[in-house]
């Protein structure tokens, strides 16, 4: 076993610092030492995007880096997506639209659909669908998540207007 | 995972020396999206994993009259997104931007699908056919290799103990040139190249003729293939499609695939020659503009 090795980093706005060790992803680290459960295991090897993330302003697979990686870096998982008084409109328009089923994939989308909207406020079917390619679903057949990140980006765009 | 040390160099020398101390127990690291699940998965393993993402020079890109430069650790997303190497190398950007999905491209590199050698790489067949050489550092010093070379079996390539990929060098493209890579898959997106093509072109002044071309096929081979005799068949020909079928006819009898659950042999046989009608076309096309 080698020596662990102390890691600081920023989550969720937080300044945390936890000891790891190198083999341990950032995905582990996030379940196991810090209990942020939100992000999920399915496949743990970057096809399905249950344990996405934001890193520095990049969306990726938590399972695809070190928890090592994550020195200096400004993360958000799915547990800082919602705002201290009401949910992410993402969120909200999941819920609404039932965009879910078993919820296993829902904080990957979500975090996922987050990115999507600060990049690009006004996705079109096709850019949303693609933009998913590393989000998979079992349950829902993605329709409703699709409709859902559209009225997201609307619901989005009002408000940016008022 | 089994247990490695972890170490993160900030200059190339550091690495280097890091590298040879390891003595064959070092893997590089940069955006580990293939490194990581291979030692997960027990298919690779190490005694020090060297993250190479503090170096400045894998982390620099250039687009300019000489040529593109890509270091072996910039991920894939500032690639596809910056207009000067769109423009001027779009049939490079088809292959980069297939690489997985939005995740994938968020850390994956150019140089790490390069060094992860797959026979149905989507990178690779497209860099040979843009001529790209490979410029790798070591305790001996810099050498570089064309990217045909690179690969010498699946998941193998002739970097050495010690040696670090630094960055991929493209030469600039003529201006009557056009170059297009697309490949088959069964879904839409993510999946593994059931066929690729990557296909460079260059046309005389009428745009009637090419004179020369660069065909390489992926997936087909133990290494993505440089198939110059589909170039050839190009070369000094009238731009019809009698000139082309040449083309696809001596790719499809350089392919030597496997069959396996991706497909059968003789359906890759076929997508082969089907892949580089089209990825020509496209090429031609682009060349015209």
């Amino acid at each position: 076993m080698s020596k662990k090795i102390h890691v600081q980093t920023t989550i969720n706005g937080e300044e945390i610092d936890f000891l790891c060790e190198p083999r341990n992803s950032l995905l582990e680290v996030l379940r196991d030492n810090l209990k942020l459960t939100g992000s999920k295991e399915g496949c743990n090897n970057g096809n399905c995007g249950a344990c996405n993330v934001i890193m520095d302003g990049r969306l990726v697979n938590a399972c695809c880096v070190l928890g090592v990686e994550a020195e200096g870096a400004d993360i958000t998982t799915i547990e800082g997506i919602a705002e201290p008084d009401c949910l992410h409109p993402v969120q909200q328009c999941f819920l609404e639209d039932a965009a879910l089923q078993c919820g296993v994939c829902t904080p990957g989308f979500i975090v996922s659909a987050k990115a999507l909207l600060d990049s690009n406020p006004d996705p079109s079917e096709y850019d949303i669908r693609y933009w998913f390619a590393g989000n998979l679903c079992r349950c829902t057949g993605y329709d409703k998540i699709v409709r859902a990140v559209q009225h997201a980006a609307e619901r989005k765009r009002e408000t940016a207007d008022v | 995972m089994e247990a490695f040390d972890y170490a993160k160099p900030s200059t190339l020398n550091e690495a280097l020396q890091l590298a040879t101390e390891a003595n064959g127990g070092a893997l590089m690291l940069a955006g580990g999206t293939d490194v990581i699940v291979q030692l997960r998965e027990g298919r690779k393993s190490c005694s020090l994993l060297i993250d190479i993402k503090a170096i400045d020079e894998v982390n620099e890109f250039s687009c300019n009259e000489d040529g593109l430069t890509i270091g072996s650790a910039v991920p894939v997303y500032l690639i596809t997104a910056n207009e000067a190497i769109r423009s001027a190398f779009p049939g490079l950007v088809d292959a980069i931007g297939l690489v997985g999905g939005t995740q994938i491209q968020g850390r994956a590199s150019v140089g790490g699908n390069l060094c992860n050698s797959s026979p149905a790489a989507d990178t690779i067949p497209a860099l040979i056919a843009h001529q790209a050489t490979a410029v790798i550092a070591g305790p001996k010093g810099t050498r570089e290799v064309a990217a045909e070379d690179f690969c010498v079996a699946p998941g193998q390539n002739v970097l050495e103990q010690g040696e670090i990929l630094l960055s991929i060098k493209v030469p600039p493209q003529p201006s009557n040139g056009g170059a297009h890579y697309l490949r088959f898959i069964p879904r839409n997106e993510m999946d593994i190249a059931v066929v690729g093509v990557g296909a460079c072109i260059e046309l005389d002044e009428s745009g009637d003729n090419f004179v020369s071309g660069r065909i390489a096929v992926g997936a087909v081979a133990p290494t993505p293939l440089y198939v110059p005799e589909a170039g050839e068949a190009l070369a000094g020909q009238p731009v019809n499609d009698e000139t082309i079928e040449k083309a696809c006819a001596a790719a499809k009898a350089a392919a030597k695939p496997i069959s396996d659950m991706r497909g059968s042999a003789a359906q890759r046989i076929h997508l082969t020659g089907v892949l580089t009608k089209r990825a020509i076309n496209k090429a031609v096309e682009r060349a015209r503009q």
